[in-house]
């Protein structure tokens, strides 16, 4: 047997994008097992709908633009981007609204800008936008994960629900539907009430353990590698400096920083949206700048915006600020003193 | 300079060159004003008939601008016509008026114009002048019209609703709904929608192109063949 001696440096074999996909899809699981426990069977049919679309949808254009099949569609991205996408979603969609998310963040977001690597947007949250601004009633169906809520559908009646738009007898949408947590401090707001003793909680705890089952996926892929901390801290301490700035300044309009954190959509879109290997900046100092960005830009659309969840825009944003911050944020070649890269080459 | 055959002007402008899906001038008008076919064809017309009449007068009065102040001339040559236009929709069209708002006074600013009135109307007669007015001006209001009939059906679900507001009262129920209200998506009336179809307008020219092409080299390749095979045979 040979043992080859190797002179430094000992490089690692890279992680292939399947392996890193298979981290983050394992990371999904608990985070979706918490939603359709609390919300539901139709979070499960959305993540199907979703995954399914998207992956044919990924298929269709490989074909039409005569790429291979194979590394694309096993590399397991395109799951990934139909699972996040899903998991965006009211639990209450109809069928529809998942499979047009889906196909329109891998066709446009992804597959005509050149496929997986080649992305300027995050494919998933491309879907999530466009469904947002060109559904809004479709994308205000969220169910409520109390009793009688949209949980206690069974099986069947959900499918029900989801495929034909038919209740079960005696049923009203409105019974099951709810506002969301961040819905719900906008309508006190609007309507000019004050939100210190008014509880804008009010039977939003369950958005507290959702957030609680995706922190403990993110943790595991922190753990296996996939992500790296520098986004999802920066993107959280962006997020908590800046509510906690607003509160300091008008603890009756502002919601609280431990509101923004896990009222919505900060903790899920810290760990698996703004950590896309694609979309996001690739140098440690830009990724601080990165997280930090999106969290800022969140909380200001939250707070002075027209949607109620600003963590999508501000992750597409900051997508487009990704090549300057990268520019401006590389690392010094080794062995010059100083920041250099190739700005200063050829002069 | 010798006139260019009318067959060749009329196919550079509403086809291989053409200035909407070739050049890519006139975006701003293009792109904001193309949400319903009724709006694009109000535009579309005015910007043909500013075309015609700019080509038309910058093509009479060539001989007598200097080559140093030609260009404030042409201007004023266009913002005139387009005042003349704005008044006359205002007078005849008020409610389309309203609609397009902004965006008449804003032909004076589209580069179509003034790229025909200096490269081409400024060194012809008047009569092919017209013509290529006209057809640049064909060209350029098809395309509106197609993308804002491609952006109502999809983000309306109708088509040619509020046809009176250009037609008059005959017009009325002109409008026919296509698609359930339910089934339209709202993202091709917003600005991405408008960028989106006009994309996909210039992907679908240059296909066209592309595959005429290759039956054009299949065809000489063929040709080429023929007596070739004579002679061996």
């Amino acid at each position: 047997m040979k043992f080859p001696v190797q002179t430094s440096p000992h490089v690692e074999a890279p992680s292939s994008v399947a392996d890193v996909m298979t981290v983050v899809l394992w990371a999904l699981v608990p985070g979706t097992v918490a939603a359709v426990w609390l919300l539901g069977w139709g979070v499960l049919f959305n993540v199907a709908l979703a995954v399914g679309a998207a992956w044919l949808a990924e298929a269709l254009m490989l074909w039409l633009r005569a790429r291979p099949f194979k590394p694309a569609l096993t590399d397991r991205s395109v799951l990934i981007t139909g699972w996040i996408l899903a998991l965006c979603l009211p639990n209450l969609a109809p069928w529809w609204l998942p499979v047009v998310g889906a196909v329109f963040a891998v066709v446009v977001a992804k597959q005509l800008y050149g496929g997986i690597g080649y992305n300027l947007f995050n494919p998933a949250m491309v879907g999530y936008v466009v469904l947002l601004v060109s559904f809004p009633e479709a994308m205000t169906r969220w169910g409520a994960p109390v009793e009688g809520g949209a949980a206690s559908l069974a099986l069947a009646e959900a499918a029900q629900w989801t495929f034909l738009g038919v209740l079960p007898g005696a049923t009203a949408f409105d019974a099951l539907s709810q506002a969301t947590p961040l819905d719900q401090w906008r309508m006190v707001v609007t309507q000019g009430g004050d939100i210190t003793g008014a509880s804008i909680w009010q039977g939003g705890a369950w958005s507290v353990w959702l957030n609680l089952a995706f922190l403990a996926g993110g943790a595991w892929m922190l753990y296996r590698g996939a992500i790296r901390w520098h986004i999802p801290v920066a993107m959280i301490a962006g997020v908590l400096l800046t509510a906690g700035l607003l509160w300091g300044i008008d603890p009756e309009r502002f919601a609280d920083p431990l509101f923004h954190l896990v009222g919505g959509g900060v903790i899920f879109g810290a760990l698996f949206v703004a950590t896309d290997p694609v979309t996001a900046s690739t140098t440690p100092r830009g990724r601080l700048v990165f997280g930090f960005g999106i969290g800022v830009l969140a909380v200001l659309i939250r707070s002075f915006g027209n949607y109620p969840d600003g963590v999508a825009f501000a992750i597409l944003l900051m997508n487009l600020a990704v090549p300057l911050i990268d520019y401006y944020t590389q690392p010094p070649v080794f062995g010059r003193k100083g920041r250099s890269g190739t700005r200063t080459e050829g002069r | 300079m010798s006139n260019p055959r009318l067959s060749e002007l009329a196919l550079d402008g509403l086809w291989k060159n053409n200035p909407a899906l070739v050049q890519v001038l006139g975006l701003c008008p293009l792109l904001a004003i193309s949400n319903t076919t009724i709006n694009a064809l109000g535009l579309a017309i005015a910007t043909l008939v500013t075309l015609l009449v700019s080509n038309g007068v910058v093509s009479l009065i060539r001989d007598w601008v200097r080559a140093e102040v030609r260009l404030p001339v042409y201007v004023m040559v266009i913002a005139s016509v387009v005042t003349i236009i704005e008044l006359t929709m205002n007078a005849h069209f008020h409610e389309l008026y309203n609609t397009l708002g902004i965006f008449i006074p804003l032909i004076v600013t589209n580069c179509i114009i003034i790229a025909r009135a200096e490269g081409f109307a400024s060194r012809h007669g008047v009569g092919v002048s017209l013509f290529d007015g006209f057809v640049m001006g064909m060209g350029f209001g098809l395309v509106l019209v197609v993308l804002g009939a491609m952006r109502e059906l999809i983000g309306f679900g109708t088509l040619l609703d509020g046809a009176d507001q250009l037609f008059g009262p005959v017009a009325v129920d002109w409008g026919v709904r296509v698609l359930p209200e339910q089934m339209t998506f709202l993202l091709a009336l917003m600005p991405p929608g408008a960028f989106i179809g006009l994309a996909l307008l210039v992907a679908f020219k240059q296909a066209v192109d592309q595959r005429s092409a290759r039956r054009a080299r299949a065809a000489k390749a063929a040709r080429s063949a023929e007596p070739a095979a004579e002679a061996a045979g």
